[in-house]
């Protein structure tokens, strides 16, 4: 009666095995390592800058314990965090501008562990060191931002259509039209209606005048916001690239939040200088009178700038406009020859200055130019074709549908879309990252060996059974950590020796229960039997109380708290398998063959 | 070895009256030091910032309150953290007009004094945060104690999901009371914990449970009282033994898991301590008011194939 059939035991046994391999890489820890990453899409992780970065090493003889290069990066590990930085300094310098290099960790387990994707787990912040910020979207900015450029295309929008108003003002959510007469008002609003669809107007009557009342749709608002957080984010991956971090979390969170995890980052000043920065976007005329060779000084009056590609080209030094007369850049086709296209829409200001200077430009070319770090880049200069009006720009020619979309990104993410404010920030550093490892370690450990010793001593050969299975918990649920790969924080660590000291419950319960049977007068086979059987009821009753905790911390709790409420979860599960079936398993093994049982060693 | 050899039922049932006056008491002295000295609530919930700083040498408290003071920061509370050579600095939110950028301000100045200064933890919290974590916790607090209820209904019966919860909730109010006498800090860890401590000392609730029912279908001719009574000598020696168990993990956090860890730990110590005290001496009796019967479990048209086992 207390014997498993041969699949089951298998199916123990190949779980177990499971789990142990992919809780090694957890015995051999990690290295610190540099990792190389192309910032433009044209560059790619490939032979030739694995074989460029081991040049540069070993011409600075830095020996790297391995160099590897991956779909997104290249990666070298070395074996002490001095080495580390020297290379890191090397390749910085040698391999310029274009190249994020950024200190990482990377696991030192051997090569047939990678290949089969079994890492180590992977550490939160609070053991790693890092910084985390909570950025709030200002999410009414970006409404009345949206609103104002609105009301200055209403404006142009009547004056084009030649309906004469008295004012166009804005006042909160409300843009408010006046018109002398209510024909004007009718015609006004018929325009308006059919311009302006994300609006919704009502007419009043106040003080004799006719007024016309507009706001932004409820969906139109919840769009604009959309739009405003998916900016930002696009913007904070561009400036967090400069920081050179290896594994950079930046997420949304809820309706109008922004997550920022920067692993391994010290310097929470530059941090927060770089991703609170607004880079700025300026339109000039290319002055293509003069000739530029590399290291010529500028005439008077311009200046040099150069493209992606390292082109220079020569600048006028007036600005016509500047990226916050940007609404909303978008990549497309070119409606007459189908090449792919940049779809600008400028705000009314923008939109009357840049028709200007197109009419006197035609045949010129223009310039967009993308300030960041104080820098400038030339993200694209465009012929002016013609005379353009209304807002509508459109940029083509030489471009495919990547560079497309890189240059309509760029333009939209020269300026956050809605201002950011730093709601909460976790910084730890990594000295108290590495005491909190060992701080949670050392408990576990700890707690491990007195619960050993007390279940040992009170239930014997049951009691070892038990420990085992409280051992072989621990061992599928950081196999399960790390397999997921799911953020351990220091509150999962706790949550890793809590779990351990909760699953012992289904043991003791089987134990008593068993004791209690046998205490009756049932013979050990019968008893082992009838304890494994009416324990498992409660024990899947309590169980699942506890998940029930655990889910609802992990549907509401923040941060660490969510890692903690993870570990519960995941530990509930192991541990109704280890305690149930890895135990059972024992006690078939050393009980279940004898078919005369007298005593078992249960204390 | 064996701790518990009880040959006869002890009669829980009969001390009922004076158990539930013990956890009366208990229960509304930690209302009412909840109600007259609150919770110490930590940065997560109140906002503000914490910094924890280290020094080469042992670090002078006084001096760095001096040099705080120097920059508008007077009702900064400075206090040794852990060692003498660390030091914790917290800054309410309202004194902070910097936000986000008030720890550079403060290091900077700490660094003008003695340039061993090294910023070991930050922890910023504006004002809107604060408040989302403290609907969230009540959110999930909510949370649990519907869930468990819900399910011990579907389970048991409604009257064991209530007297389950009651019982669990007087555990929390009392880890709650204990917190606010004490004026312990009672941060987002805390809570974490103090949820645990829910979903876990329902187990013991639903032990006892579990048992009672076993004891109604099993023993067909005995009171309600005795068999509650028999139902908890039955698990006590388990009950004790586990909590024993989770009690030296809980204890090892205690000591070796550092301050972070302090507070959590201790959560779970007097979680863990009541909640033995309420699932027997709480949810029992509560059960008998709620007039717990045979017939709740033995239904006709609740007859199950599990029902008919001996």
């Amino acid at each position: 009666m207390n014997r498993y059939p041969l699949w089951k035991y298998l199916l123990i046994l190949s779980v177990l095995v499971l789990g142990l391999v992919y809780a090694l890489p957890n015995l051999y820890g990690e290295s610190p390592a540099v990792q190389v990453l192309p910032l433009r899409s044209n560059l790619k992780a490939d032979a030739a800058l694995l074989a460029r970065v081991d040049d540069v090493l070993k011409s600075a003889q830095l020996a790297p314990e391995v160099l590897s290069q991956d779909a997104t990066s290249i990666k070298a590990r070395f074996a002490d965090t001095d080495t580390q930085l020297k290379a890191k300094d090397v390749l910085q310098a040698q391999l310029g501008e274009d190249y994020v290099v950024a200190l990482n960790l990377l696991s030192r387990s051997p090569q047939w562990l990678n290949d089969m994707g079994a890492l180590p787990m992977y550490l939160g912040l609070d053991l790693r060191g890092g910084v985390h910020f909570l950025m709030q979207v200002d999410m009414k900015g970006a409404l009345d931002k949206n609103l104002e450029s609105a009301s200055g295309d209403i404006r142009s929008t009547l004056r084009e259509a030649n309906i004469a108003y008295a004012g166009v003002s804005r006042d909160g959510g409300t843009v408010t039209v006046k018109f002398r007469d209510d024909a004007a008002r009718s015609k006004g609003e018929a325009e308006l209606k059919q311009r302006f669809g994300g609006l919704e107007f009502s007419a009043r009557e106040e003080g004799g005048d006719f007024l016309l009342l507009g706001r932004l749709k409820q969906q139109e608002q919840l769009r604009i916001q959309e739009a405003a957080v998916q900016q930002n984010l696009v913007t904070l991956r561009n400036r967090v690239n400069e920081l050179g971090v290896a594994e950079p979390v930046i997420q949304q969170q809820g309706v109008d939040r922004i997550v920022v995890q920067l692993p391994g980052v010290q310097d929470t000043a530059r941090a927060k200088e770089i991703l609170g920065r607004t880079a700025t976007l300026e339109v000039r005329m290319v002055d293509d009178e003069h000739q530029v060779g590399m290291g010529a000084v500028a005439p008077f009056g311009t200046e040099i700038f150069k493209d992606s590609d390292g082109t220079p080209l020569l600048v006028k030094k007036s600005v016509i406009l500047t990226g916050e007369r940007i609404d909303d850049a978008q990549p497309g086709f070119d409606s007459r020859n189908n090449e792919p296209a940049v779809h600008i829409n400028l705000d009314a200001v923008g939109a009357r200055k840049f028709k200007e200077a197109t009419r006197e430009n035609v045949g010129k070319r223009m310039a967009i130019i993308l300030f960041e770090k104080g820098r400038g880049t030339v993200v694209t200069a465009p012929v002016i074709r013609e005379e353009i009006g209304g807002g509508r720009v459109q940029i083509s020619g030489k471009m495919n549908t990547e560079e497309a979309n890189d240059t309509a990104l760029l333009l939209r993410a020269g300026a956050l879309a809605a201002p950011m404010e730093i709601v909460e920030e976790r910084t730890v550093g990594p000295s108290l990252g590495a005491d909190n490892i060992k701080r949670g370690f050392d408990s576990t450990k700890i707690g491990f060996i007195a619960i050993a010793i007390f279940m040992i001593v009170y239930y014997l050969m049951f009691g070892t059974v038990s420990v085992l299975a409280l051992g072989a918990n621990l061992l599928l649920l950081v196999a399960l950590l790390s397999m997921l790969q799911a953020t351990l924080t220091l509150p999962g660590m706790a949550g890793i020796a809590l779990t351990l000291g909760m699953a012992i419950d289904a043991n003791v319960l089987i134990n008593e229960r068993i004791r209690e049977e046998l205490r009756n007068g049932m013979p050990p086979q019968t008893a082992i039997h009838a304890g494994y059987e009416n324990a498992f009821a409660t024990i899947l009753d309590s169980n699942i109380t506890t998940l029930i905790a655990g889910i609802a911390l992990f549907m509401f709790g923040s941060g660490p708290v969510k890692g903690f409420a993870v570990v519960l979860c995941l530990g509930i599960l192991t541990s109704m398998f280890s305690a149930v079936m890895v135990s059972r398993m024992l006690v078939n093994l050393i009980y279940g063959r004898k078919a005369r049982l007298n005593k078992v060693a249960i204390g | 070895m064996e701790f518990f050899k009880i040959k006869k039922d002890i009669p829980f049932m009969s001390y009922g009256r004076f158990t539930t006056t013990i956890s009366l008491v208990t229960f509304l002295l930690a209302v009412f030091f909840l109600a007259t000295r609150g919770l110490n609530f930590g940065v997560d919930f109140t906002g503000g910032t914490v910094m924890e700083v280290h020094y080469a040498q042992p670090a002078d408290v006084n001096k760095v309150r001096e040099q705080l003071a120097g920059i508008a920061l007077k009702d900064a509370l400075v206090q040794n953290f852990g060692s003498s050579h660390d030091v914790l600095i917290q800054v309410p939110l309202k004194q902070n007009t910097m936000g986000a950028k008030l720890s550079e301000h403060v290091v900077d100045t700490l660094r003008q004094q003695d340039a061993s200064v090294e910023l070991r933890r930050v922890e910023f919290v504006g004002p809107q945060v604060g408040k989302d974590l403290v609907e969230n916790g009540a959110m999930a607090l909510l949370l649990v104690s519907m869930g468990i209820v819900g399910y011990l209904w579907l389970r048991f019966e409604w009257k064991f999901g209530l007297a389950a919860i009651i019982a669990n909730l007087h555990d929390v109010v009392i880890i709650l009371g204990f917190f606010a006498f004490f004026q312990w800090e009672f941060s987002l860890s805390v809570l974490a914990a103090v949820l645990a401590v829910l979903g876990y000392s329902v187990n013991e609730s639903v032990v006892v449970f579990d048992r009672i029912r076993e004891n109604f279908r099993k023993m067909r001719k005995t009171e309600v009282t005795e068999i509650i009574d028999n139902a908890i000598t039955r698990t006590m020696s388990r009950t004790i033994i586990t909590h024993l168990s989770t009690q030296m993990m809980v204890t090892s956090m205690l000591f070796l898991g550092g301050e972070t860890l302090h507070y959590f730990a201790l959560a779970l110590t007097i979680g863990i301590l009541f909640s033995i005290y309420s699932s027997v001496l709480v949810a029992s009796p509560l059960l008998l008011i709620f007039g717990v019967s045979r017939e709740d479990f033995i239904k006709p048209e609740k007859t199950e194939a599990e029902e008919v086992l001996p």
